[in-house]
């Protein structure tokens, strides 16, 4: 059935597939988020070990997210992941580093002789929880400020900074900084703002939700700053435009306001995501009582559908969506990054059990959560973190 | 080659050493234990009795704390590729991308999903859906294996794809044969089994310290019975597909052959060496020197394990370098002539291409394709830096081997005495029990030193050359991610061996059995 596509189609279709994959791991970054809430929201040993076990519970289907996000971009947009990732090189490898502290640090923390300590093992949660998630929501940003890179007629790419990706986020120089930066900080808040959610949603234990609920609007207003900031910022400026038919790259005035309106679909999913974002703040916030927990669907959902929308507009309808600023026609399309049709048809059918996959994660993750945890299970339990 | 940055090249190497070969301490466990794990636990469920309960815990609680590292120690590999080898993800991304793709749809969710009920199921979810969890955590860790081993193979053996000149880049064209390539199906089956008998030596040798301490007998006893008898199967199966992939090797990589064997002058009737001191290893430079200052040998069977047949020639190093028409090998020289054919006429087929001349780019494009095969060969001058390190290979290939062996017999020797005699009291068997756990990390570990160093300098054989698959990078920041993995990745094993060995202290100090 995907042989009859056209190659454009297949291209359109895996863009989607990886953007999905994106969306969804910044939701499951609420993981990351409430890492970085476990000594505000636990003020006791007990309460520090529900969180983390709340969190323990969860932290490898966000890990494994990432890693599929990475793998489907090398299978899909080869270019991009060679490009991207052997550009900038140091941002990519302080992530990489925030993730294998977190890998070991849930199973080990309360562990005898750990040899580091459970301090350490918490702020090596901690530390993930922050550059996770600020270095993550950057490196998007970059999607729409673009990068300094150029590629040759063989495709070999080379990074035109010293500084290998480092001055995405630290060169204040440039305009383009502030708008990665807000990204990221964006997704750091909202993460807590998830995390605050799940919490009330899968632990019983009146002092932790008391807490929960206050993080949850002192994250949701900074979170709201951020993302406006960001939004009025690529609204206003220039966005990296190509002709199809010529393949040259171009800047274009509100490119990317112009891609919400010409693609009106986009443009609906993206106003549903934030409207049900901020709509799941009011209720986990204002009617914590009756419907709190829930809050995390809807805006769980709503982050989703959000995060989805940005990346389609980053590109489809001709949209450049990892911009050269140093070499414009060196900018990377879903057309010229792609892999090649057939690769695309196979992985295309191999896409099909993502569907059952979805269905498995979600059966297991409310069997696990069907009895909410409780400090008396914390003291039996013989796998608890 | 003089446009490469050689500090870089090897740091690149290094780097990837590294992390592959932490990551692979821990895999392997990780491989064999989910299995040993969910048969305890299927015992368990069958009969209800507590013992099993307690023993399956036991065991599933020190696989948990292998797996947390082994996740740790793969996370950088997958993004390596794009970090430190950018040039190679273009190059092959459009086949090499594809698996590690399905790896993460197919096997690490499943995994992952089932891990975390695995871990946290017990009174939470029915005790059959938890059995299922525990099957489902083993295939997802296998199919794991199996999508990267896929990858892995067909950079030894590249099939399934066409060159475009116009995209630089090698595409692919049958998935099946990809996938089902004999080197990735050897590959694959291979190392599981090697890995299998890893844990199982693992389950065997940590039970035999139990019984040299004489604490909780019973546990013991039970927990090495499943480890031998799994470890029993595994190791024919691994002994089986070894073989095999010796074979694929002969097939497709002649040069990791003769280098596996320390062969430099070919024979018919070529004899094993079984066990050889390389004297002063032979250089490159001069390739004639006497290789071998003692060696045992069986006659003959060099040439029947490569080809089923007493009588094949089996090819040296020196054949292949220089040619040898008699069995119709292409020289070193020949091939370099041609690969430098096919970079010079791809570059002439972009430029007329560029400039519009179709006339001419049809004719460059078939020169190129004619000589494509040997594409890579034109990136070296000196035939004999295509040659792998030949004493590491050899050294490394006889370890794994012998230690194969060694494990084979093992398992038999235990589960006689589990059977026959009280194992209890051989306390030179558990000595030698405990004693094989750090020479099965030996022999994995050897096992991908002969697959990896004995390819080199290929990254993708015959087509892509190690050196020019790296990134454009400034060496320093190599230099600087490789010391802070060495630092990170020791400190966590360090953490990781602490803390399994405080879990194996603790348990064997429980009273009852
Ligand atoms: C416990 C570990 C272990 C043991 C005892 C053995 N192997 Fe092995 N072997 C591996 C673990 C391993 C491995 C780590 O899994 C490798 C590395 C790459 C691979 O494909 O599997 C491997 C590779 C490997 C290769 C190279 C494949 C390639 O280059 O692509 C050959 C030819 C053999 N093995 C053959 C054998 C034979 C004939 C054995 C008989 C005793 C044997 N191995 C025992
Ligand atoms: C986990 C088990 C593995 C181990 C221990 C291992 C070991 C090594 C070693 C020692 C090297 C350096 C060789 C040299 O430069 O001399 C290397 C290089 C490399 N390996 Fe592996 N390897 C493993 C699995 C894999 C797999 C599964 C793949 C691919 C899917 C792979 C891809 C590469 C690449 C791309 C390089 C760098 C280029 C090169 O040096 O040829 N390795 N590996
Ligand atoms: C060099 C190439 C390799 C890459 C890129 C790679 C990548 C990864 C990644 C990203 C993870 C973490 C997955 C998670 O989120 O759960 C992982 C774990 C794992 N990998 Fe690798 N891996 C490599 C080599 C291998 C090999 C050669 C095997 C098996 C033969 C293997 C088997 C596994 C398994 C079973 C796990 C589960 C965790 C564990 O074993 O402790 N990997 N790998």
């Amino acid at each position: 059935m995907f042989e009859n596509l056209s190659y454009l189609t297949l291209q359109h279709y895996w863009w989607a597939v990886v953007s999905l994959l994106g969306a969804i791991l910044v939701f499951m970054l609420f993981v990351q988020g409430g890492q970085t809430l476990i000594y505000t929201l636990g003020k006791t040993d007990l309460q520090r070990k529900i969180i983390i076990n709340a969190l323990g519970r969860k932290w490898d289907l966000t890990f494994t997210t990432l890693v599929t996000f990475g793998g489907a971009a090398f299978a899909s947009f080869p270019l991009f992941y060679a490009t991207s990732f052997g550009g900038a090189y140091w941002v990519w490898m302080l992530i990489l580093f925030a993730f294998i502290f977190q890998a070991v640090s849930y199973e080990y923390r309360s562990k005898p002789n750990n040899f580091l300590g459970s301090r350490t093992y918490e702020t090596f949660l901690f530390i993930n929880g922050l550059l996770g998630t600020i270095l993550i929501g950057t490196a998007v940003g970059t999607f729409f400020t673009g990068s300094e890179f150029s590629i040759n007629n063989m495709n070999s790419s080379t990074w035109e900074t010293p500084y290998r990706g480092l001055e995405l986020a630290f060169n204040f120089m440039r305009y383009g900084t502030f708008v990665n930066l807000s990204l990221g900080l964006t997704v750091f808040f909202l993460s807590r703002v998830l995390a605050s959610m799940y919490f009330i949603n899968s632990i019983d234990d009146t002092a932790i939700l008391m807490r929960a609920k206050k993080q949850l609007m002192t994250n949701a207003i900074p979170f709201l700053a951020f993302f406006l900031f960001f939004l009025a910022s690529i609204i206003i400026i220039d966005g990296f435009a190509y002709n199809p038919i010529s393949g040259k790259v171009s800047l274009e005035a509100h490119k990317y306001l112009y891609n919400l309106w010409e693609m009106p679909a986009v443009g609906i999913i993206f106003l549903t995501g934030v409207v049900a974002v901020i709509f799941g703040i009011i209720k986990g916030y204002f009617y914590f009582e009756k419907c709190g927990d829930k809050a995390i669907w809807i805006t769980g959902g709503g982050t989703i559908l959000t995060v989805f929308a940005l990346f389609l507009i980053a590109g489809f309808n001709n949209t450049c969506f990892y911009p050269s600023t140093y070499d414009l026609q060196s900018s990377l399309t879903i057309q010229n990054a792609s892999s090649s049709n057939y690769t695309l048809v196979a992985m295309s059918y191999v896409s099909l059990i993502v569907p059952f996959v979805i269905a498995y994660i979600w059966y297991a993750w409310s069997a696990l959560n069907k009895k909410k945890i409780t400090e008396d299970e914390m003291e039996k339990d013989t796998h608890a973190y | 080659m003089e446009n490469f940055d050689l500090a870089l090249v090897d740091w690149s190497r290094a780097q990837f050493a590294l992390t592959a070969m932490y990551h692979w301490i821990f895999v392997p466990l990780t491989l064999g234990t989910s299995f040993i794990v969910a048969i305890m636990m299927s015992l368990y469920v069958r009969t209800g009795d507590e013992l099993w309960k307690k023993i399956t815990k036991f065991w599933m609680t020190l696989f948990g704390i292998n797996f947390a590292i082994g996740v740790a120690t793969g996370i950088i590999l997958e993004f390596e590729f794009g970090t430190n080898w950018s040039n190679y993800s273009w190059f092959v991304g459009d086949i090499f991308g594809a698996p590690l793709a399905i790896e993460g749809i197919l096997a690490f969710f499943l995994e992952s999903t089932f891990i975390a009920i695995l871990f946290f199921g017990w009174g939470r979810v029915s005790k059959k859906f938890h059995l299922l969890s525990a099957w489902l955590v083993a295939i997802g860790s296998n199919l794991s294996a199996l999508w990267i081993l896929v990858a892995n193979a067909w950079m030894q053996n590249p099939v399934g794809m066409i060159f475009n000149p116009d995209t630089a880049r090698n595409e692919m064209n049958n998935f099946w044969d990809v996938l089902f390539s004999p080197t990735a199906i050897n590959k694959f089956l291979h190392t599981i089994t090697s890995a299998y008998v890893l844990s199982a030596i693992f389950v065997v040798g940590v039970s035999a310290w139990f019984l040299l301490k004489n604490r909780r007998v019973i546990f013991a006893k039970k927990s090495m019975l499943i480890g031998a008898v799994f470890g029993l199967l595994s190791a024919i199966f691994m002994l089986m597909t070894g073989d095999e992939s010796a074979r694929t090797v002969f097939r497709d990589q002649p040069m990791k052959f003769a280098a596996m064997e320390g062969l430099y002058n070919g024979e018919q009737n070529a004899p094993l060496v079984v066990v050889g001191f390389m004297q002063r290893a032979p250089t490159v430079e001069n390739p004639k020197r006497a290789d071998f200052a003692f060696k045992i040998e069986i006659p003959n069977l060099l040439s029947y394990m490569a080809a089923l047949d007493p009588n094949a020639f089996v090819p040296g190093i020196n054949d292949l370098v220089r040619g040898n028409e008699e069995y119709g090998i292409v020289s070193y020289y020949e091939r370099i002539k041609q690969g430098k054919i096919a970079i010079t006429a791809l570059g002439n087929y972009k430029n007329a291409k560029e400039a519009g001349d179709k006339n001419l780019a049809s004719i460059e494009l078939e020169k190129f394709r004619a000589n494509f095969k040997y594409f890579g060969y034109g990136y070296y001058n000196n035939p004999y830096n295509i040659v792998p390190n030949v004493p590491v290979t050899f050294y490394a290939f006889h370890t794994m081997v012998g230690l194969g062996t060694l494990f084979f017999l093992l398992f038999i020797v235990i589960i006689y005495f589990l059977f026959k005699k009280d194992i209890h009291k051989a306390r030179w068997l558990n000595y030698i029990a405990l004693w094989a756990i750090p020479l099965a990390y030996i022999a994995q570990q050897a096992g991908w030193i002969v697959a990896e160093f004995g390819r080199q300098p290929w990254v993708v054989q015959d087509l892509m050359p190690t050196l020019s698959a790296v990134s454009n990078i400034d060496h320093k920041s190599v230099i600087t991610t490789f010391v802070i993995f060495a630092i990170t990745f020791t400190t966590l094993l360090i953490a990781e061996i602490k803390i399994m060995l405080a879990q194996i202290v603790k348990e064997s100090k429980i009273k009852e059995d």
